[in-house]
């Protein structure tokens, strides 16, 4: 198992590598000067030049990446173009936002889709199945900012229960939470049953009712127990679209988030700060991955043994 | 007891022809799902609706989508403009017929592509095995572990604005998603007996791949499709959303939602007007994929 | 008389369809004795595994039973609520089936499992429980029982998977045991260790075992009283060597024609022509009359009935009626 668990960590260290190359290349082939287009009518011939020198452009572009996989290394993100300031001390003030509004939507999500998916597998075919379902599919087809727009126009403004936006206290993060979150109950919800289904339709199943069980144990201590596995690589997949719907949820919400300052940047043009927020998300995500990965192995008895 | 006297699901009743030795083709699985799917049915019919409304888009409207007409500018609906006038006058039915257009080809096209790459991908990668399979693999999950979102902000960040920009940003970020399905479909179909019986009679690989690899992917591709499709649109529209997709004065429905977001507590429908559309293109395709699923099934565990 | 422990009377289970109803065990009855093993043979779809499955109600919709009584030493088994049906499962009847792969929960310990068995109807300390099961492992003939008991099914092998079955069956020592299709997915060796097994524990515990199985072979070493089913009817019963000698209906005697035997190389290999009859769209008459050799006019239009030929020996054919009349 150790072998494993070191060719995975292996594996996601080349994967990060390439990500971090690939966000280098991508920000750096852009066709026209760098640093007029974002300076745009500022330019002059003197700035351009003191620019250049700074931000090491006029080196040979391997010297660049191995200066900027250094920096990395070391914790250095640069400093952000148009707002001067670390971006590591910008993420750093962002992500404690980001995190808790994620986490909220994933706690909603996930429980509620579980339980949801769960119902309507037992009752399978019933109303509660159809109307857990309807509610999924509801949940997967409509956009985050609609969810989010409806959410602010009449829970916000209309009825005043919250604040329109910002975050002044934690009830700021119900909204933007529910809105994230929406998507991926339904998602969850719809695999739950679906897997659900499918595992008590299996032999041991009937082994288990054959014993005496009664329809809670088999459906809790067998059911479950194997229809979660693809439940949860799901759910380690959602923590990237998670980060993807936070941007908008903060962009709506005005969440001083990861999400909203990978935005501000693109808009500014901002190549470190874009760098810096693009690159943690990654590695929020590999990371994200690899545990989900080290888990599985641990519920599957089978992969454990390399079966 | 009474709801259960009739097989409902389906997957049990194609069971059930091959235990009662029934032939069961392509067309009857067709046939099936118009039986007992309404819905799929119907949200076929509503996609090609919408199709049809954005191909005869000129000939639906008199206006232009940049008329303006500063009089009637925020107008609620009336009978000169269906669906109301935006902050500058446009009228808003047309704005909404034309950025069907834009996306719904943005939600194909782009799925067409990332699907040629990714089952080529998928194929080559599980069938071959070895280090193109590692290497494939790896590019894979490099392409996975961006939020989909931000690696598409940033595709058209260095390519800059543009419809075509947008394609090729949605194409890389879906391939993925389709080559790690259709190499895991082809690592099992590799181990079938049909596929070893054919090596051992010396079958090229690539003719394996061809007709017997290839032909049992389609339902799972058919599937992916319908899921994938929405999933482009739905990207569009958040790009646009965000300033960062269509631009004026073309017009998309996610562009339409972020400009009416400004007017959402005096002109709601500017913005509820396009997302609606949204809601109800995405929500066909989603009926219809779910359709398919039952009857085709393939096994497509990941949604 | 033997002492009757299971008594099936005239049982229909239907799958109610879409498309109509098939009727996978129309109007089956049989009896198995106590401390006795009885068997049912016949090809696949012919209503042995459904029958089997219908004792304990462990019927998947659309199926289920229709009609009929299953008496468990007098106790209508179907005229039982829920949860008195689930104390009778493993406790009083226990059942063992075909894929020992698949019958067991890949996630859970093979040992964990067979203690739930234990712990669904008895009240006992797990570690009581434990020891029970370790011992019960050492009863079937597993080797090194504690440390099989930590094992997963996949890290066992087919024939040691079964054992864990049977174990499971046999922990709350039940009346009856429910064996379908136990050794077909096994190796003819494993096979022949498993029915082994099954008959020393019926021997020594007074156990009574009701055996599916579509080999011949496997019924006529393990059964003392034997059923043969077509297309969801009992076609011939008997004890098991005026089957095997004497079979009377034309099926059988076609089934038992079709078995090689080695010393004897026949130029041409036995076979009963014709397919098995769609269960929902079944002839008028008797449903094996189309494949049948001896097949006469009345068997077209009418369905034979059961008719006794004395000792236990029943078949349903218009045969022997036709030859008794014929005598005379």
């Amino acid at each position: 198992m150790l072998r494993s668990i070191g060719k995975r960590v292996l594996q996601t260290l080349i994967v990060l590598f390439c990500v971090s190359l690939m966000i280098f290349v991508l920000l750096r082939i852009i066709p026209g000067d760098a640093i007029t287009t974002m300076m745009g009518e500022h330019a002059n011939a003197d700035t351009i030049a003191r620019l250049t020198k700074e931000m090491n452009l006029d080196k040979p572009f391997y010297v660049q990446f191995i200066t900027y996989l250094k920096d990395i290394c070391t914790g250095n993100f640069g400093t952000s173009y148009t707002l001067n300031k670390p971006v590591t001390e910008l993420l750093a003030a962002a992500f404690p936002n980001t995190v808790k509004l994620a986490v909220m939507a994933a706690v909603i999500a996930w429980v509620i889709g579980m339980v949801c998916g769960i119902i309507a597998a037992v009752k399978k075919d019933g109303i509660l199945d159809r109307l857990f379902m309807g509610f999924s599919l509801l949940g997967v087809s409509v956009p985050v900012f609609m969810v989010a727009m409806v959410l602010q126009y009449f829970i916000a403004y209309k009825l005043h229960w919250v604040d329109i936006s910002g975050v002044k206290s934690w009830t700021g993060f119900i909204l933007p939470a529910i809105a994230l979150g929406w998507n991926s109950a339904g998602s969850i919800a719809r695999l739950t049953r679906s897997t659900l289904v499918e595992v008590l339709q299996e032999d041991y199943i009937d082994t288990a009712k054959a014993k005496g069980l009664g329809r809670g144990g088999v459906i809790i201590l067998h059911g479950l127990r194997n229809a979660m596995l693809p439940v949860i690589t799901m759910m380690a997949l959602q923590i990237s679209s998670l980060l993807s719907g936070a941007v908008i949820s903060e962009t709506i919400f005005s969440i001083n988030g990861i999400g909203r300052l990978a935005v501000d940047a693109i808009s500014r043009r901002d190549i470190p700060l874009l760098q810096g927020t693009v690159l943690f998300t990654t590695v929020i995500v590999i990371v994200g991955n690899l545990i989900a990965d080290c888990l599985y192995t641990v519920l599957d008895p089978r992969i454990r043994k390399g079966a | 007891m009474k709801k259960r006297e009739h097989l409902e699901n389906t997957a049990e009743q194609e069971a059930l022809a091959a235990q009662l030795g029934e032939s069961d083709t392509f067309i009857d699985k067709m046939k099936r799902m118009a039986a007992d799917n309404k819905l799929a049915v119907f949200s076929a019919f509503v996609i090609l609706f919408f199709l049809l409304l954005a191909v005869c888009a000129p000939l639906l409207t008199p206006y232009s989508f940049e008329d303006q007409d500063l009089l009637s500018r925020l107008s609620a609906p009336s009978a000169k403009h269906l669906l109301g006038t935006d902050e500058l006058g446009r009228d808003v039915l047309t704005r909404l017929l034309y950025g069907a257009r834009v996306s719904l080809a943005v939600g194909i096209i782009p799925t067409i592509a990332s699907m040629v790459i990714g089952v080529l991908l998928g194929m080559i990668s599980g069938y071959v095995g070895g280090i193109v399979d590692a290497v494939i693999m790896r590019l894979a999950d490099v392409v996975l572990s961006f939020p989909s979102l931000l690696l598409a902000m940033v595709i058209m960040y260095t390519l800059g604005d543009g419809i075509t920009s947008i394609f090729i940003a949605l194409a890389i970020t879906s391939w993925a998603g389709v080559a790690r399905v259709i190499r895991s479909e082809t690592l099992t179909l590799r181990e079938t007996e049909y596929v070893e019986a054919a090596r051992s009679m010396g079958v090229k690989d690539f003719t394996i791949i061809l007709r017997h690899v290839f032909p049992n992917c389609i339902p799972s591709l058919i599937v992916l499709f319908t899921l994938d499709v929405p999933s482009a649109i739905l990207s569009e529209s958040a790009l646009s959303f965000l300033g960062i997709g269509v631009q004026l004065p073309n017009s998309s429905w996610g562009l339409m939602v972020n400009m009416g977001r400004t007017y959402l507590y005096n002109a709601p429908w500017l913005s509820l007007v396009p997302s609606a559309a949204i809601m109800l293109v995405v929500l066909a395709f989603n009926f219809l994929g779910d359709g398919l699923r039952d009857v085709l099934d393939p096994h497509l565990k990941n949604s | 008389m033997d002492e009757m422990l299971l008594e099936i009377k005239h049982l229909k289970s239907y799958f109610f369809t879409r498309k109509g109803i098939s009727p996978a065990v129309d109007d089956v009855s049989l009896q198995v004795p106590k401390g006795k093993i009885v068997g049912i043979v016949g090809e696949s779809g012919c209503g042995k595994s459904m029958t089997a499955k219908s004792v304990m109600d462990l019927l998947k919709y659309p199926g289920r039973v229709a009609d009929g009584e299953i008496l468990l030493e007098g106790r209508d088994l179907t005229k039982l609520s829920e949860k008195e049906k689930r104390k009778v499962r493993g406790e009083d009847i226990s059942m063992i089936f075909q894929e020992p792969m698949t019958s067991l929960n890949p996630v859970v310990k093979v040992g964990k499992q067979v203690r739930e068995a234990i712990l669904n109807h008895q009240k006992m300390d797990k570690a009581e429980a434990k020891k029970r099961v370790i011992e019960v492992f050492r009863q079937v003939g597993i080797s090194e029982p504690e440390k099989r008991y930590e094992c997963y099914p996949h890290e066992l092998s087919g024939g040691l998977r079964q054992r864990v079955m049977i174990a499971m069956a046999m922990v709350c020592r039940p009346k009856l045991m429910i064996a379908d299709e136990p050794t077909t997915a096994l190796d003819v060796t494993i096979e022949a260790q498993i029915l082994k097994l099954i008959k020393n524990l019926c021997d020594t515990t007074g156990m009574s075992c009701l055996l599916i199985s579509h080999n011949l072979g496997v019924i006529a070493q393990m059964c003392d009283y034997v059923y043969v089913m077509y297309a969801g009817k009992v076609v011939e019963q008997g004890d098991v060597f005026t089957l095997f000698d004497h079979p009377q209906h034309p099926y059988t005697k076609g089934l038992l024609a079709s078995i090689i035997h080695l010393d004897e190389l026949p130029e041409r290999l036995s076979t009963i022509p014709g397919v098995v009859p769609n269960l929902m769209h079944l002839p008028e008459g008797c449903a094996f009359c189309s494949r049948c050799s001896e097949a006469m006019e009345c068997c077209k239009i009418k369905k034979p009935e059961l008719h006794d030929l004395g000792d236990g020996h029943v078949i349903r054919c218009f045969l022997p009626a036709e030859r008794e009349a014929a005598h005379e």
